[in-house]
Order: C-alpha cells, then sequence, then structure tokens
C-alpha cells in the first residue's frame, strides 16, 4: 500500500473512555459495542488469558494481534462463549453475557469466522447464506412441509437477501456451488457473507487473511472498509499479516502469553518497544 | 405465482416420485393380472414398510448425520400402537380404520421418539448411537412385558404380568410376549404406496425448507451452526421425532399386514437391516434408499436366491462386504466423483 | 445378606467375562477407531471350537481353550487384513456396515457348519462349589476361575501397554497414526496385533461365558457381544479400566436387576442405567473428555 493511499484514508481520533479503554472519537457518544473487563480464563493448571480489558466503539475496526499461542482465539472463543470464562465479565452493547451460551451470544448481535475454515460442506454457497438468515427470515417447519403461502414468501425474500450478500464480494454467480468444493480464498469469503448474513452488531474475523496473496490482502482490506461503512457496524480481526492489520485497523489490542501488553492506535504500537520484543525478541547487548 | 425456476435438486425430486408412482402402478397391474407369484404378491405390504423405514432413517443418519441403532424401536411402538388401535377403533371401513390406525401409531411413535430424543441430545457420534441402540433393547423388553386387553369398558393394560380382569366378554389385544395375534390384515399395497408418497413429500419438502438447512447445516458443522444462532438442539429433536413418527407409521403399516407381530420381530437385527439400506443406497440420498430397502427386501425371495437355499444369508453377508469394499475404494470413488457429482468450481481445491 | 453377597459374586463373575469382552472392543476402537460388531461372534466361534475339540475329539479342557484361542487369533487377523483393512480411510459408518457384514458371515457361517441346534457346553469345572460360612456361601469353581481370569487378564494387558515396545506402539497408534508411523512404526502389524490380542480374548470369553451358560447356538455370542460393547462405552471407549470397571459394574447391574426388580426386565435396566450414566458422564465413566477445538 502506497504511503499516499495510507494517508489519503481519513485516521480516526482515538480517546479515552472510563478505564483504560480507547475507541473512536466518533463513537464516544454511544455506548460501545463491546466492553471486557478483567476477562480470564483458566483450564486447569494453566491461565489462557488474564485481565483482559478491551472495549470496542460500535463503528470501530479493532485488531488483536500477538504472537501464535498467545490466546488470540480463545479471547474470540470466550466473547461467543464456546468457552465460559473464570473470571471477568463481558457486555455486548450493555448487556452482560454471564451465563448465556453461543446460540445466545449470536442472537445478541455477534457474530463470527473461524480459523480452520468452519463451513456448511455438503450445502451450497447459497444455502450456506440462507444458514445465516435463519434467525431473520422465519418460518415455520410446517409452513415448510406444507408449503404454505409464508414458504414461498419468505424464501424468495432469504435467495434474494443471500444473492445481495454474495455481491459484496461478487460470489453472487457461485451461489449453486457446493461450499465445500470452493477454493480456499472464496471459502474464506463466503464464511464472511455468511457472518454478515445474522445481522450482527460486532463481527468477529479469525486471521480472514490467512492463506491470501497481496493483492487480495488488499481487496480485503478494502472491503472490511466497505462493510463496515454499509453496514455501521464494530469488526474485530485477528490477523498475522502487518500490512492489513496497520491499514485497515483504528485500535489495536497486543497480546502476549494471554495478557495485554499494548493497547493504541497502528502508529503507537508498531514504535512499542515491548510488541517489538514480543515479536521479535529482545536485542543481543552489543 | 411467479415462477419458480427448478433447481437440480428440484428435478431429482420430481423424478423420485415418479419414479414411485411408476413402480406402483406397473407392480398394481401385475399383481391385478397376476403375473406376480404369491410370494412378491405378499411382499408387497413388507416392501413398503420397509421402504418407508428406510426413508425415514435417513432423514436421521443421512439427513441429520446422527447414527440411530434403535430405529426398529419406533416401527415396533408404532407396529403395537397401530394393531392394538385397529382391534379397539370402532371403525367399519378397513381403509378408514388402516388410516386412524397409522395416524395413531405415527403419534405414539413420535411421543417415543420425542423420549428417546431428549436425553439422546446432549450426545454426539458414538455415544449418540450407543443410547440409541439402549432405547431400542429397553423398547423391545417394554413391549415383550406389556399386556393390553378390552372389553366392553375400554382398554386394560397391565405391565410384566397380566392382571386384566375382563368383564362383559373381553379379550386380549396385547399378550406380552405373545404379541398381537389375530390381526385383521387391513394393509393394502395401495396404503403402502400412498404412505411412501407422503414419506417422500415430507423429507423432501423439509429438507428444501429452513428447517431443512438448520439439521443439514448441524449436521455439517454443528460449532458453526451455533455461531449464527441456529438453536441446534431443536432440530436434532425435530428431526428425530419426524423420523421416529414415519417409522411409526410402518410399523403399522406392516403389522396390519400380518397375522401375528411379536416384539422380537423389532429386535437390534431389525435396526441394523435398515441401517444397511439407508448406507448402501446413500446417506442423504432417498432414492437410494428406496431401490436398496425393495431389492435387499425381494432378493432373499426371488427363486434365484431361494435356490441357493441355506447359503442365501451367507451370500447376502459375502455381498454386503464385498459392495462396502467396492464403494469405499478410492478409485472408483473418484470415477463417481467425476462423473456424477454437483457442479463443482473449475480447479477447486479439496475440503 | 448371604443372598445378596450370592448375587454379588455372581455379577462380578458375569461382569468379569463381560469386561474380558469389553477389552477387545475398547482396544479395537481406540486403534481403529471402529466399532468390531463382528466381535461378538467371534466368542461363539471360540465356544464352538472349544466345543468340538473336548466333545468330538476328546481332548483335554486345557488344549480345547488354547486351539479356540489360536483359532480365533487367526480369524481375528485374516477378517481385520481382509475386511477392515482397506477401509482405513472409510467413514466410520462404511466400516461398522461392513462389521455388520463380517458378523453376519459368521453367524450363517456357523449355522450351515454345526446348525442352530443348540449344542450343551460340558463343564470343565467340578459342579460343586465351595462352601463359605458355614456352607451357607457357595462360590462356584467357575465364578473364581472367571474372576481370576478378569484379573490376571487385566493386569497383563496394563503391563503389556504400559511396558513392552508393542504396547507402547498401540498407545501411539490410538494417539495418531500418522505421527507413530512417522516415527518407524509398523502401523499395519500394530494393528494386527491388537485385532489378534482382542480375539483370543474373545475365545476365552466365550469358554467362560458357556462355562456358566452352556446353551450353544450360532446366535449365543450376540447379546453378551452388545452387553460388553455396552460396557465399554459405558466405562469410557478406548479405556482399559474403563472396560474392565464397565464389565463388572454390567454385569453386577444385570443380576442384581434379575434378582431384586425383574428377570424379564433385567436388560432394560441395564441399559436404562447406562442411558443415565452417559446423561451424567457423556464421554463414559472414565472415558476422556476430549474438547473440540475450535
Amino acid at each position: 500500500m502506497s504511503e499516499q493511499q495510507k494517508n489519503s484514508y481519513p485516521k480516526p481520533k482515538l480517546v479515552p473512555v472510563p478505564s483504560t479503554n480507547i475507541i473512536p472519537e466518533r463513537d464516544v457518544d454511544k455506548r460501545p459495542i463491546l466492553e471486557c473487563r478483567h476477562l480470564g480464563i483458566d483450564f486447569g493448571g494453566l491461565t489462557a488469558v488474564d485481565d483482559f480489558n478491551m472495549a470496542i466503539g460500535r463503528t470501530e475496526i479493532a485488531g488483536l494481534i500477538g504472537p501464535n499461542g498467545a490466546g488470540k482465539t480463545t479471547v474470540f472463543n470466550l466473547l461467543t462463549k464456546v468457552y465460559q470464562p473464570t473470571r471477568g465479565t463481558v457486555m455486548i452493547d450493555g448487556r452482560d453475557t454471564a451465563g448465556k451460551t453461543t446460540i445466545q451470544v449470536s442472537h445478541m448481535g455477534v457474530a463470527r469466522t473461524f480459523q480452520n475454515i468452519r463451513l456448511f460442506g455438503n450445502l451450497t454457497v447459497e444455502d450456506n447464506v440462507k444458514a445465516g438468515l435463519h434467525e431473520h427470515t422465519k418460518y415455520s417447519a410446517l409452513s415448510g412441509i406444507f408449503r404454505l403461502p409464508s414458504y414461498w414468501r419468505k424464501e424468495r425474500e432469504a435467495h434474494e437477501r443471500a444473492l445481495e450478500l454474495l455481491s459484496i464480494f461478487d460470489m453472487q454467480d457461485m451461489a449453486g456451488y457446493q461450499a465445500g468444493s470452493l477454493p480456499y480464498g472464496a471459502q474464506r469469503r463466503l464464511e464472511i457473507v455468511r457472518a454478515l448474513a445474522t445481522n450482527p452488531s460486532l463481527l468477529l474475523l479469525d486471521e480472514p487473511a490467512a492463506g491470501m496473496n497481496p493483492s487480495e490482502t488488499a481487496e480485503l482490506m478494502n472491503n472490511i472498509r466497505k462493510i463496515r461503512d454499509t453496514f455501521q457496524i464494530a469488526i474485530m480481526l485477528i490477523e498475522h499479516d502487518m500490512n492489513l492489520v496497520m491499514g485497515v485497523c483504528e485500535g489495536i489490542c497486543v497480546l502476549n502469553f494471554g495478557r495485554i501488553i499494548a493497547k493504541g492506535t497502528p502508529d503507537d504500537i508498531q514504535a512499542n518497544p515491548a510488541v517489538i520484543e514480543a515479536y521479535l525478541g529482545r536485542q543481543k547487548e552489543a | 405465482m411467479k415462477k419458480i425456476r427448478l433447481s437440480k435438486t428440484n428435478r431429482i425430486n420430481f423424478a423420485t416420485f415418479g419414479a414411485v408412482i411408476l413402480a406402483y402402478a406397473v407392480f398394481q397391474f401385475m399383481s391385478g393380472t397376476g403375473m406376480l407369484s404369491s410370494t412378491i404378491r405378499g411382499q408387497l405390504v413388507p416392501i413398503c414398510a420397509y421402504v418407508t423405514m428406510a426413508l425415514s432413517l435417513n432423514l436421521t443418519v443421512g439427513v441429520l448425520g446422527e447414527l440411530s441403532l434403535g430405529h426398529a424401536g419406533f416401527m415396533s411402538v408404532g407396529a403395537f400402537a397401530g394393531a392394538v388401535a385397529a382391534a379397539a377403533l370402532p371403525i367399519d371401513s378397513d381403509p378408514l380404520r388402516l388410516a386412524a390406525s397409522m395416524v395413531i401409531a405415527a403419534l405414539a411413535a413420535a411421543a417415543a421418539g420425542t423420549l428417546v430424543g431428549i436425553p439422546v441430545l446432549r450426545l454426539n457420534g458414538d455415544y449418540l448411537a450407543i443410547v440409541t441402540l439402549a432405547f431400542g433393547q429397553i423398547i423391545k423388553s417394554i413391549m415383550e412385558n406389556l399386556y393390553i386387553g378390552i372389553d366392553a369398558r375400554g382398554l386394560h393394560f397391565s405391565f410384566l404380568e397380566n392382571r386384566i380382569i375382563f368383564r362383559d366378554g373381553g379379550r386380549m389385544l396385547l399378550n406380552g410376549a405373545m404379541g398381537v395375534n389375530g390381526i385383521a390384515k387391513i394393509s393394502s399395497f395401495t396404503a403402502g404406496f400412498v404412505l411412501v408418497m407422503l414419506v417422500l413429500a415430507v423429507i423432501f419438502n423439509l429438507v428444501d425448507s429452513r428447517a431443512g438447512r438448520a439439521i443439514m447445516a448441524l449436521r455439517d458443522n454443528r460449532i458453526a451452526a451455533e455461531s449464527v444462532g441456529i438453536p441446534v438442539t431443536k432440530y436434532k429433536l425435530m428431526a428425530f421425532v419426524i423420523s421416529a413418527a414415519m417409522a411409526g407409521a410402518a410399523g403399522a403399516l406392516f403389522a396390519l399386514g400380518q397375522n401375528t407381530i411379536t416384539a422380537n420381530k423389532f429386535d437390534f437385527n431389525t435396526s441394523i437391516l435398515i441401517l444397511v439400506f439407508v448406507v448402501l443406497g446413500g446417506q442423504g440420498n432417498m432414492w437410494g434408499s428406496i431401490l436398496a430397502a425393495t431389492f435387499l427386501t425381494v432378493l432373499p425371495e426371488t427363486r434365484a436366491m431361494r435356490g441357493l437355499a441355506d447359503y442365501r444369508m451367507l451370500v447376502y453377508a459375502v455381498v454386503l462386504i464385498l459392495v462396502m469394499l467396492a464403494t469405499n475404494n478410492p478409485t472408483i470413488q473418484d470415477f463417481i466423483n467425476t462423473r456424477f457429482r454437483r457442479k463443482k468450481k473449475k480447479g477447486g481445491a479439496a475440503k | 445378606m448371604l443372598i445378596f453377597l450370592n448375587h454379588l459374586i455372581n455379577g462380578i463373575s458375569l461382569g468379569s467375562v463381560y469386561a474380558i469382552i469389553a477389552l477387545g472392543y475398547t482396544m479395537v476402537y481406540g486403534i481403529a477407531k471402529m466399532l468390531n460388531f463382528a466381535h461378538g461372534d467371534v466368542i461363539m466361534v471360540g465356544a464352538y471350537i472349544c466345543f468340538f475339540s473336548v466333545s468330538s475329539f476328546n481332548l483335554p479342557p486345557a488344549v480345547g481353550v488354547v486351539l479356540a484361542v489360536l483359532a480365533c487369533t487367526a480369524l481375528g487377523i485374516v477378517i481385520e487384513r481382509l475386511a477392515y483393512k482397506p477401509l482405513r480411510q472409510a467413514t466410520s459408518l462404511a466400516v461398522l456396515i461392513t462389521a455388520i457384514g463380517v458378523s453376519y458371515f459368521l453367524q450363517n457361517g456357523a449355522q450351515l457348519l454345526w446348525t442352530s441346534n443348540i449344542k450343551m457346553f460340558p463343564s470343565f469345572f467340578s459342579a460343586s462349589p465351595i462352601g463359605l460360612f458355614g456352607g451357607e456361601l457357595k462360590i462356584t469353581i467357575a465364578a473364581i476361575v472367571t474372576v481370576a481370569a478378569c484379573v490376571v487378564i487385566m493386569l497383563g494387558l496394563t503391563w503389556f501397554t504400559g511396558r513392552t515396545r508393542m504396547g507402547k506402539a498401540m498407545r501411539a497408534c490410538s494417539e495418531d497414526k500418522a505421527a507413530a508411523q512417522l516415527m518407524g512404526i509398523n502401523v499395519n502389524a500394530t494393528i494386527s496385533m491388537t485385532f489378534a490380542i482382542g480375539s483370543a480374548l474373545a475365545a476365552i470369553a466365550g469358554v467362560l461365558f458357556c462355562s456358566v451358560y452352556p446353551t450353544l447356538t450360532p446366535t449365543t455370542g450376540s447379546m453378551p457381544g452388545i452387553k460388553a460393547f455396552t460396557a465399554a462405552v459405558f466405562g469410557g471407549i478406548g479405556s482399559i479400566p474403563g472396560a474392565l470397571l464397565g464389565g463388572v459394574l454390567l454385569g453386577v447391574i444385570e443380576i442384581f436387576a434379575s434378582a431384586y426388580i425383574s428377570t424379564q426386565m433385567s436388560n432394560a435396566i441395564v441399559f436404562a442405567v447406562l442411558i443415565v450414566v452417559l446423561l451424567v458422564r457423556p464421554s463414559g465413566l472414565l472415558g476422556k473428555q476430549v474438547r473440540e477445538k475450535v
């Protein structure tokens, strides 16, 4: 990405909110979509995540980075209740998610993609998206079996909505293909479309650029911004590709050994010695 | 109404319906003009029952993706409920009484399916399979020890021992391990055909709908299904109960085509038999289930197989093993995939 | 009280037989991730071989047992090579159906060879039980031998899997076959060995079972097979101590249910207990709670 491109995109000003969290200035009047306080989980004797504090503004693109094994996907799993936290709270749009299940958190407006792609491999591309629309375009099973009018009406709605969503990534022509047979990059994009179909307020992307070449990554960056601008939602990414992270994220959280070691804008993070040490190791004494 | 573009699935579905209708017409004609041997004619109702069983199990194994080893239990519940209902219902018209009995059987089996489904839902994979096996055995034990009698005052139930006392001239309907005797054979090939068509319609419509997508989504990836908010438990139960209800109706159809039925007719071996139909026909492939069930039910009765006499079952076993080895051979699988698989993206990466 | 103890002893004895059978299921599942439905019928074959050795050829019982073990071991290896090995990459459902085919084959083969007339298995142990507590508590020799055999087998297997090279190879293969192969372990030989051991145990179980329940038909192995399979899952499939615990508990529950609740419903009660246990501990009593990686 050229310097010109980097500078032409308006950089938001980050302001602190009560607690040590930071969110974009434009979101400061509204409640943060996500707020974690002292979130932690132990697996037996191993503390995988500890004292995780983070807030995400309603239209922020946030980044969660750190070396391998730092606990980033574990944080996602805690947010989506794949794991129940040992301590701390997670608030989605001001509502505490204590004791909730993955399904309930999804209904609260959190959608995610997975590090190892989890598509419905035997279903078509369109059906994968329609599965995402499950909670939004509803009709009863009986209506489906007896083909009542609501079936026809809602199926057409779902079909149109699915194609509309697929067109974000220009995938509408692939609608009839079997999801499991798509190339890797297309599968990743489909997973994002499916997540968007659930009409979330917060989209969690787990390594969306994994396996992509630079031009695909640049396209993804644009798409992430496009998604945020079109849907006015918050997005949090886990990523290893620093070009992507520094180029698209507004607020970044750096994790190492389950704890936050730095928080700030891309510029802050890039200059932070603790972050550099975590990734590259300490410079040997001369 | 806007014209709906026919997708490939719809065409397969209509073809299946068409084939079943054709088969019915052909067999009915042959039966009427005496072209069928009495053995085969006697098999027409059981074939319909087994086809329905295979279709219903395919809903659990192929569409929901869970192994059920106790499916015969639902057939059993339906068979006995249907037989008792047919004997007790004061409906003169045979077809109507048959229909009513089958509905009652389906409801009874659905209730059993709910009872079984609730504990089963928490489990996955092999453990779920074991629990279904256990339930199948439990249902068999219960049926072997259940006594139902009828007299002018209505139905009487007794468990473990026959403590029913009759007044005003009564008779036993279900006599514990002796089962039900003297059944009036009111099942017909036509009724069987209607059942198969109904079951096919329900399955096709279910699969091609929101609920069906949810069920298949949780089969393909349960964690992802939860992450998009699909209530996994609800749909697992739905698939299970619908499958059980269909098996119950099939059981009633079967029972009302026999003179006597006993609980040990619906044991683990029967469950396994139906499972073989489903796997050989292809998981999720309804047309395959119909073919496999028909073919394998008729096969032992054909002259060729009867000629083998005692070696019949041995040959069946060997053929089964060979077919499984053949269909899972990578070379053969590639061949089938490149010829018949659904459209794939050119140069698509493997899963 | 003494009647209770009698039942307990009978239960442990029956449970020991189930445990020995369950071991075969659990070991094969651990290494090949398959449910070998033909296992129950290998038991039946072992019992028949021993029966014919003793009744028709008048060989001493010990020789009969050895012959049964040899025959079943060979049978197990042959079945594995012919029917299961080609399906190593196939879905577990495909392997299950093939195992069912093998089971049908064994049952019908036995029927052809030996007819379904009931054969009465000879008793190897003196019928007079040992009396304790002034003759009130009767323990049959068969029961003692059965429990002793089970204990010896368990200890032997624990030593084998823990201390010998082959045993460690088995444990490695059940964790990760590909990695084991990369470490130079001959996976094919290890799997064959597992089937061999399981089948040998089946033969012993067959002899022991028929010593207590002497009616022998081609379908004799079927129900004990199902119950032992249930016991293996009950105890935690893949766990050797689990097979012991599951088997013995199942035998005890069966005898007690039969004695104190109802003989007719004893099977149902056994299965009901299984369901309850699995609800509380979804991976079985001693099974590993495997967390799915997300």
